[in-house]
């Protein structure tokens, strides 16, 4: 976004949060019912964004509805701050709240808008993460008629699904979905955890924070409130299994960067070929990488 | 003993429906379209019932609502008017009362249906033992393992290869197809099994056997079945009791010997004389 950018016309012609306040009172009614139906895809009319939806609109609205003045907002992206959805979306808050504080700490924000990631430190009771979702219903790769996959989501019909997670282990002897893996809230409803890896989908399970999703091109919002239960869908005799990051003889990768062996690893190409894995979530990296620098100056 | 199916005055009308419907259709005008208002009469006042174990037979011509009867009853056509009471060990069902999920509900876990065509039983995407997974898990059987062994066990049951089973049905051939369609309506034991026309379009050796396993499974599970066919040969194999119908109406009812050896009506006679 270019730094000198200014919204058209006056500025107060526009509501604090770009959208007017009815949008912003209509999605805050409709996360109300999302928290009461832990799970349920509450349909709500997802406003046009001054940007294409599926490059975040959905979180965006959330965020937008929920935000006040004192306010601290982080916006990541795969687990970074840097990419450019974190930084136009960050930019984009900074430019219609006036008066938010904007933040790349997991610890120092109040409310946190992240795409496919659940950040490593772990959150706290007064904190939000907002997730966006590009789609929202599980059932869509088993079922195309939404009408129907409304009727098994309100009978707890998911055969279908497991049938898939049974077609996979006759394959390839273990389920392959690597994102978005589907999840029961509270016993019922089976939610599509926005392409967050598995890796991520055990913090939903209990988390102190509240989770909202958005999904602005589908018009859904759903919620996983706190303490809630959140069960990846399995079967009985075969356990639900996250990225392990081993090498081939068993040893637990480490970041090349801080060397945690405690994090979600990107793995990336160098440029003198061969490959390295670092930690997703920036934050997390930098805050080990001081927190060793400390121990080796302290002593 | 109490039947375990007990259908009364099942009616099924295509269409916007006038008074004279009833009357001016049905075998003695030789139509079942409503010359008045043009609505078709599927089914008209049709009443069965079904001992447990029992095999009822409903023969007749294309278009002369045999299926219909049979798609009513599960669940996939609504009808016009008509009860049906399904007798579930000690509660009973009345079939037409009941709100969509108890439909479903009963639909996978207590009836089986096996179609002419295996498009419509069997989903060609997944392998043949992700169908009768899938009706596993309907059932709430939650472990793979589980579901493995259960649906090995049918596959062999109905005499499909088990080292065939992670195949697409695409793949196999039409009576191979039909008997992963059987096996997938077994997969719950159902005490009530739906065969709409199974032997149709398969060759006289293919046949055979299927027939013969339908029997077996039969003397087995002891399950009632309605099987729906044109052919005399399957009814006068399988089936102790027949219906005979015609645009839409039962015109004879009664043992399948009776019916078979002295014909009443005058179509039944013509449908017994034609096969000889």
């Amino acid at each position: 976004m270019n730094p000198n950018y200014k919204l058209p016309g006056a500025q107060d012609s526009y509501s604090f949060g770009f959208l007017d306040e009815f949008a912003k009172r209509e999605i805050r009614r409709v996360i109300l019912k999302a928290i009461s139906i832990p799970g349920y895809q509450t349909p709500y009319a997802s406003r046009e964004m001054p940007m294409g939806r599926g490059f975040g609109t959905g979180g965006l609205q959330l965020t937008l509805a929920m935000i006040g003045p004192d306010d601290t907002l982080k916006v990541i992206d795969q687990g970074s701050d840097d990419s450019v959805n974190a930084v136009n979306l960050r930019k984009f808050a900074e430019l219609t709240c006036p008066g938010v504080s904007t933040t790349e700490s997991t610890a120092g924000a109040s409310l946190i808008q992240t795409r496919h990631r659940v950040p490593e430190t772990a959150l706290r009771e007064d904190q939000v993460l907002n997730l966006q979702v590009p789609y929202p219903d599980p059932l869509v790769i088993v079922e195309p008629s939404e009408a129907r996959r409304k009727v098994m989501h309100g009978e707890g019909d998911y055969a279908r699904l497991l049938t898939k997670l049974y077609e996979d282990l006759v394959q390839f002897d273990e389920i392959t979905i690597s994102h978005r893996y589907p999840t029961r809230i509270n016993g019922h409803y089976v939610i599509d955890p926005s392409p967050i890896p598995r890796y991520d989908v055990p913090r939903l399970h209990h988390a102190k924070a509240l989770m909202l999703f958005g999904a602005g091109r589908e018009k859904k919002i759903y919620a996983v409130p706190p303490y809630t239960d959140a069960e990846p869908l399995v079967f009985d005799d075969i356990p639900f299994r996250t990225e392990n990051f081993n090498t081939s003889d068993g040893k637990r990768r480490a970041c090349a960067r801080c060397g945690a062996t405690d994090s979600f690893l990107d793995e990336l190409n160098l440029e003198e070929g061969g490959k390295a894995w670092q930690c997703s979530d920036t934050d997390y990296c930098n805050r080990q990488l001081a927190g060793a620098n400390a121990r080796e100056v302290t002593p | 003993m109490k039947p375990i199916l007990d259908v009364q005055g099942l009616t099924r009308i295509h269409g916007t429906e006038c008074p004279s419907c009833l009357d001016m259709t049905g075998p003695e005008h030789n139509t079942n379209v409503c010359p008045a208002c043009g609505s078709i009469v599927a089914a008209a006042n049709v009443s069965f019932s079904l001992q447990p174990g029992e095999i009822l037979g409903i023969m007749g011509e294309s278009g002369s609502g045999k299926s219909t009867v049979v798609k009513t009853l599960y669940f996939d056509q609504a009808p016009s008017r008509g009860k049906a009471c399904f007798q579930d060990d000690t509660r009973t069902h009345d079939l037409f009362e009941l709100n969509g999920a108890e439909q479903r509900w009963l639909r996978n876990h207590r009836f089986g249906m096996v179609y002419q065509n295996p498009n419509l039983g069997l989903n060609f995407s997944i392998s043949a033992g992700g169908n009768i997974a899938e009706r596993l898990l309907m059932n709430d059987l939650n472990h793979y393992g589980d579901i493995r062994r259960r649906a090995s066990e049918l596959l062999t049951r109905t005499d499909v290869m088990v080292g065939r089973m992670d195949e697409s049905p695409r793949q196999f051939s039409g009576g191979m197809q039909q008997r992963v369609q059987i096996a997938k309506a077994l997969a719950t034991r159902p005490p009530l099994l739906f065969l709409d026309e199974v032997t149709t379009g398969l060759d006289l050796s293919v046949q055979a056997r299927i027939l013969d396993l339908i029997l077996e499974i039969q003397h087995e599970l002891d399950t009632a079945m309605i099987v729906v066919t044109h052919d005399l040969g399957v009814i006068r194999l399988l089936a102790s009791r027949t219906l005979v119908m015609k645009h839409g109406r039962v015109i004879e009812s009664g043992l399948t010997d009776q019916i078979l050896e002295d014909p009443q009506h005058a179509y039944t006679q013509q449908l017994v004389a034609s096969t000889l």
